[in-house]
């Protein structure tokens, strides 16, 4: 079961790629929107308290102990459902932009959406590995192809930075597996049950953490993020940050953490003080951006390196709610590029100063936003609120004082997001946004279940957290330190 | 015959052998000409070979003759595709000269 | 009555999504009265609340779900409905719908007349979550939604920009103190492992905790309630709040969501009980912005914004109440100034509408004459909150300079009476100046100048009617009436763990010298209004613009220079702060060193590409001294 949700993108994307079919954005959302029934019909027959599920386990390279071997429990299953339930929106946002060989980027977000079900799914490490690359190569063609000015010079960067980062996963990974008994083996669980030397997990810590850190990316390794995510296309963009930096905070959850608990010791607040760290950093370097792009790129930087924090603290709080915000950021960030893209489309600037009055002109579109902006807040009753409680909750468990310092992000949060809402949608209308049109169906639709997802999962968060409860709690009991 | 190879002590073919490999190595280095250093090369092979029937009859071990003619095969399709390509660099370089292929840089 | 709490706070809900959604499509007639109407229902079921709760003498208690569980953390979306809350469902409900009702005449002209209703309700939703919740995150819901729509509402005229800024600064204000909030709740739940009401106070009674944690508990929930109801230091975001319209001015900043800061208190008296240091913290934060608050009024010229620094005056003076462990006499405050400030506010209301949107007092003046009812329910109003005896204002005000002169001492008590002249100086000087001498605006508006329809001006008889007699809820003992102080005996019934909701507090004074303190207040509150009567209600009077006035005058004109304090202090600091990590620590700094590592590769490869010059003998001679090395490292 859990294979097709990777065969059927990943087939789909090669014949988009090669037969190149007219209605190519048709056939992509139709393949994407199988997967998504797909995943919920893994929804509907999954056990929250029945451990792994819909497993598939066969030999690959039998030689190295490498397996083809997936599992899901509730941790994975929630990040199947971020990926297939925001793919197809993505791809249907995508359709009020018309591209060049459409064929080609509707195939590589598949390839995509493939790729991170992979990366989920994996429970072989190296197989883990083989995807998290995997998905590199999508989204490298989609921002370098489609994407905005210097986009070459932008994206080159972001695919070695965040390629170096993996290759120190690889080294880590294989000195794990060196240390399994022979036959050495990539299975979670022989890989957990390595014992290692504190100097040893130093290493494979500092390894695992280069790779994830850069990949969401956390203080300071997050230069790459704001420039990549303003000069990709807005569908790229959303694949980077609504699903594809959730690699990072899994693989820390999924790998980094219970494969070397023996240095969290040392290294946890070294990785949760560079987590927060951003958190305010950011958020202080949004207060004043212009380029409402960049500035929600910078706020996810805040963002992501709460959750960094919470699940990084390694406590049932910070995990819960790392993982449910992991969802709900998706949700989010996916609706507020999305009305950055519609902003760019009509006015061709994504310059705070070009815009005002907009509300007066589009109030639809004002009211919408303005819902998702409010889960972007964390306002009770959205869906960033449960996450963020959380989230705060285990980070000020770890260190009260610490905790303190992230909770700043509620304040900040609220000065940036309303700064730019206020100059962008309040305010005199101005010669542009007098005439701006009000959303029509296709982004109504978008923008429409983006909003109904922030109220739905604001009102009932168990929802999500019922599913993954027990997963975590075996997760933290597997692995203590 | 097998007296007559072994009344000349081992060491002779090895220093024969060694001067001929020797030779062809400083042909190979130092000339210009492709076809010299073609035939500088076969000059290293069959050094190599010599060497391979003198242990072999020594030795009374038949797997160095073996080698010899795998080597002199080898040599011949080397020789062959070698002689081809140098056809093909007079014809575009109206030279032999080796020195003049320099674009594999950078 | 169990099942039907839910339908308390969820109605207003529904008109909220009602006038939201299809609001547009709708007539004003319709939009206005599904937004009164869930109001008025939302009342009717909260009396019926409140007549069980007093007829069972228990609080009543409504689950609708699970909220969510994480570890030992259960939330539910549950409801109580006890004595505390009771009585704050009623002044919410209550004094809404009179608002809602007052906003159809108000907003009639509005192009956004459902957006308004839609917003108000949802104001109400918020409320009640805040009031009725069982547990803390309830509350927290509550207090972030009151200060969402706050935002709402400020900004509801939004194409002004001064607006829109003046909703942010009381947005982020408030997201200050709900960090604070949220921390407490965060140390409370570590110290009595829940959040629910019911464990907490449990908790609290049968185990010892430390008073450290209980003072750091408390301190915590206090900066919540300073961010909500305007205290020293996060109370400037108040008075720029009147850039809303007058009826959220009425509801939201004076009667309802300032108050949330002392319910909050009064709701976890428990807490505030066992630490006397925070209830010292709480006692000199109240006088300090009563104080303050009073004495920036005195040179105020907008009607809105003096009435807003008597709100944070007022609520100033309520903390003191509290801080004096005078938790049902806060309450009584709470109530009587609900009913007198919103009256002012929609008096005022009355008389911007009937100026056409002037708010300058300065440019009115004998409106006794055009606006009677308006002149005569501000004129009840005034007389209430300056403290004239028989008047609610009266006696709620009273019973606080009782306390504090018990519990705090001579000199408590005689700031506080200070306080309450300063009250009475600027509400004769605001009211002397607009309703008598002469009028001086333009003569267009002198023409325009006429009295509010009924939809305003009912609820103003209805809410000056309270003002008069809403003192009789709580008289005080001395008055021998046998009904005194109901309101405080109606908090001390059970709560959730038998215990007293709002513990009464007993003032320890012998009669003869609270008949002084009293006929001391009165006649300072007399004295004064005849002092402002004589001095502004003629022509000659009137005050000068601020850029002419000199020393205190001045710094009380310009509120201490409070606001360019934070401007200097955390405002351009930040913004200054925001550009130096942007351009000189991230892009330069940092991302400097990202691209430097860059840079030295390429550099090494432009250095080693000369390596490969393509001379193939020269690879030959490589190769071959490589060989003949390996071979002497073999051999040697």
């Amino acid at each position: 079961m859990s294979l097709y949700l990777i065969l059927i993108p990943i087939l789909g994307a090669l014949a988009l790629l090669l037969f190149r079919p007219n209605q190519a954005n048709a056939w992509a959302l139709g393949i994407s929107l199988a997967v998504q029934v797909g995943t919920l019909f893994l929804l509907s027959g999954f056990n929250p308290n029945g451990g792994l599920q819909f497993g598939l386990d066969t030999p690959w390279m039998a030689s190295v102990g490498l397996r083809f071997h997936l599992e899901v429990d509730g941790i994975t299953l929630l990040l199947l459902l971020l990926t297939n339930l925001l793919t197809p929106l993505i791809l249907f946002s995508s359709f009020n932009r018309r591209f060049e060989s459409e064929s080609r980027y509707y195939g590589l977000v598949l390839l995509m959406q493939g790729a991170l079900n992979g990366v989920f799914l994996a429970w072989d490490g190296l197989l883990f590995y083989i995807f998290y690359e995997l998905a590199l190569i999508p989204i490298y063609f989609i921002c370098a192809i489609w994407g905005g000015a210097d986009r070459i010079r932008v994206t080159l960067k972001f695919f070695i930075y965040t390629f170096i980062g993996s290759l120190f996963m690889l080294v880590a990974m294989l000195y794990v597996y060196l240390k399994t008994p022979a036959p050495h083996s990539f299975q979670w669980e022989d890989l957990v049950a390595v014992q290692l030397t504190n100097a040893e997990a130093w290493w494979v810590a500092l390894g695992f953490f280069l790779a994830f850190a850069v990949k969401m990316p956390v203080f300071p390794f997050h230069t790459w993020q704001p420039d990549t995510y303003t000069t990709s296309p807005t569908g790229g963009t959303m694949l980077l940050s609504a699903i594809m930096l959730k690699m990072g905070i899994y693989g820390v959850i999924r790998w980094m953490i219970p494969l070397a608990p023996e240095s969290m010791h040392t290294w946890m607040p070294v990785f949760v003080g560079l987590a927060v760290t951003g958190v305010v950093y950011a958020s202080l370097i949004a207060v004043k951006q212009t380029d409402l792009k960049r500035l929600i790129a910078y706020s996810s930087i805040a963002h992501v390196g709460l959750i960094a924090a919470g699940v990084l603290v390694w406590n049932k709080m910070g995990v819960q709610g790392g993982i449910l915000q992991m969802l709900n950021h998706g949700i989010n960030v996916l609706g507020l590029f999305f009305a950055v893209d519609i902003l760019e489309r009509r006015l061709g600037s994504r310059s705070l100063f070009d815009m005002g009055g907009i509300a007066k002109s589009a109030p639809v579109f004002a009211a919408l936003f303005m819902i998702i902006l409010l889960g972007s807040l964390a306002v009770p009753l959205t869906n960033g609120f449960p996450g963020e409680f959380l989230l705060l909750l285990g980070v000020w468990q770890y260190n009260p004082w610490v905790g303190a310092l992230a909770g700043l992000t509620i304040i900040f949060g609220a000065v940036y997001l309303l700064r730019a809402f206020g100059l962008a949608m309040f305010g005199l209308p101005n010669s542009q946004t007098e005439r701006f049109q009000d959303v029509h169906t296709g982004e109504y639709v978008v923008l429409g279940i983006v909003a109904a997802l922030v109220l739905l999962l604001g009102f009932f968060p168990q929802l999500i957290l019922g599913l993954t409860d027990s997963s975590v709690d075996r997760i933290l009991g597997a692995v203590q330190f | 015959m097998l007296e007559i190879v072994r009344s000349v002590p081992i060491d002779y073919f090895v220093y024969l052998c060694t001067a001929l490999f020797a030779i062809g190595v400083l042909g190979v280095l130092t000339r210009r000409n492709a076809i010299v250093v073609l035939m500088c090369v076969e000059l290293m092979l069959n050094a190599v070979n010599l060497l391979l029937a003198a242990f072999s009859t020594y030795l009374s071990d038949a797997q160095g003759q073996i080698m010899v003619f795998f080597i002199m095969v080898v040599a011949a399709a080397e020789a062959a595709v070698g002689l081809g390509i140098l056809v093909m660099i007079y014809r575009n370089t109206k030279s032999t000269d080796i020195s003049l292929l320099d674009n594999l840089k950078w | 009555m169990q099942t039907l709490i839910p339908l308390i706070p969820f109605l207003p809900l529904i008109g909220f999504a009602v006038n939201g959604l299809f609001g547009p499509r709708m007539s004003k007639g319709v939009s206005g009265w599904i937004g009164s109407g869930s109001v008025l229902l939302s009342f009717v079921l909260s009396i019926l609340a409140f007549m069980e709760v007093s007829a069972t003498h228990s609080p009543i208690r409504s689950e609708v779900y699970h909220f969510m569980s994480v570890g030992n953390l259960h939330i539910s979306f549950g409801f109580l409905v006890d004595a505390l809350s009771s009585w704050m469902m009623l002044i919410v409900t209550g004094i809404g719908f009179l608002i809602h009702v007052y906003s159809i005449g108000y907003m009639h002209d509005d192009a956004g007349f459902s957006r308004f209703f839609a917003y108000l309700n949802l104001f109400i939703f918020s409320m009640l979550l805040l009031i009725m919740g069982d547990n803390f995150v309830m509350l927290f819901f509550g207090w972030e939604g009151v200060g969402l729509c706050s935002y709402l509402l400020i900004g509801f005229w939004f194409t002004n920009r001064d607006y829109n800024l003046a909703a942010n600064k009381a947005f982020i204000m408030n997201r200050i103190g709900d960090l604070g909030l949220l921390l407490g709740m965060f140390l409370i739940f570590k110290t009595f492992g829940s959040l629910q009401y019911e464990e907490v106070f449990a908790r609290l009674a049968e185990s010892q905790v430390e008073t450290g944690v209980i003072t750091s508990i408390c301190l915590l929930l206090f900066v919540g309630a300073i961010g909500k109801s305007a205290q020293i230091p996060l109370f400037t975001w108040l008075p720029d709040a009147m850039a809303g319209p007058t009826p959220v001015s009425a509801l939201i900043h004076a009667a309802t969501m300032v108050t949330a800061g002392i319910y909050l208190v009064a709701r976890c008296n428990g807490l505030f009980s066992l630490s006397h240091e925070a209830l010292q913290v709480v006692a000199v934060v109240g006088m300090a912005t009563s104080v303050l608050a009073a004495l920036i009024g005195l040179q105020q010229n907008d009607i809105k914004k003096v009435l807003a620094y008597s709100t944070v005056s007022q609520l100033g003076l309520m903390f003191v109440s509290l801080g004096m462990g005078a938790y049902a006499s806060a309450m009584f405050h709470v109530t009587t100034h609900a009913f007198f400030k919103a009256l002012l506010f929609l008096g005022a209301g009355s008389v911007i509408h009937a100026m056409g949107g002037e708010q300058d007092i300065r440019n009115m003046g004998g409106l006794r004459k055009h606006l009677p009812i308006t002149f005569w329910v501000f004129l009840i109003g005034t007389f209430a909150i300056s403290g004239v005896p028989l008047l609610s204002g009266f006696f709620s005000k009273d019973e606080i300079l009782a306390h504090t002169f018990d519990h705090g001492g001579v000199i408590w008590w005689a700031l506080a009476s200070f306080s309450s002249l300063l009250t009475a100086t600027y509400m004769g000087r605001l009211f002397f100046l607009t309703f008598f001498g002469s009028f001086r605006g333009t003569h267009e508006q002198a023409h325009h100048l006429h009295e509010s329809p009924p939809s305003m001006t009912i609820p103003l008889v209805a809410l000056a009617v309270l003002s008069v007699v809403g003192g009789l809820i709580n008289l005080p003992h001395i008055f021998h009436t046998g009904s005194t102080q109901w309101l405080a005996h109606w908090l001390s019934g059970t709560g959730i763990n038998h215990q007293p909701v709002v513990p009464l507090t007993e003032v320890h004074l012998s009669a003869s010298s609270e008949w002084m303190l009293m006929g001391f207040a009165s006649v300072v509150a007399l004295v004064v209004l005849a002092f402002t009567y004589a001095s502004y209600s003629k022509p000659s009077n009137v005050p000068v613009p601020d850029e002419q006035l000199k020393g205190a005058a001045r710094v009380l004109a310009y509120k201490f220079y409070v606001d360019e304090l934070y401007n200097a202090l955390f405002v351009r600091p930040t913004e200054a702060l925001s550009k130096t990590l942007h351009y000189y620590v991230d892009v330069w700094a940092i991302d400097g060193v990202v691209d430097g590592v860059g840079r030295g590769f390429q550099t090494l490869g432009a250095t080693f590409r000369r390596l490969q010059n393509g001379n193939i003998e020269y690879y030959l001679i490589g190769m071959v001294a490589g060989g003949i090395g390996l071979l002497l490292t073999y051999f040697l």
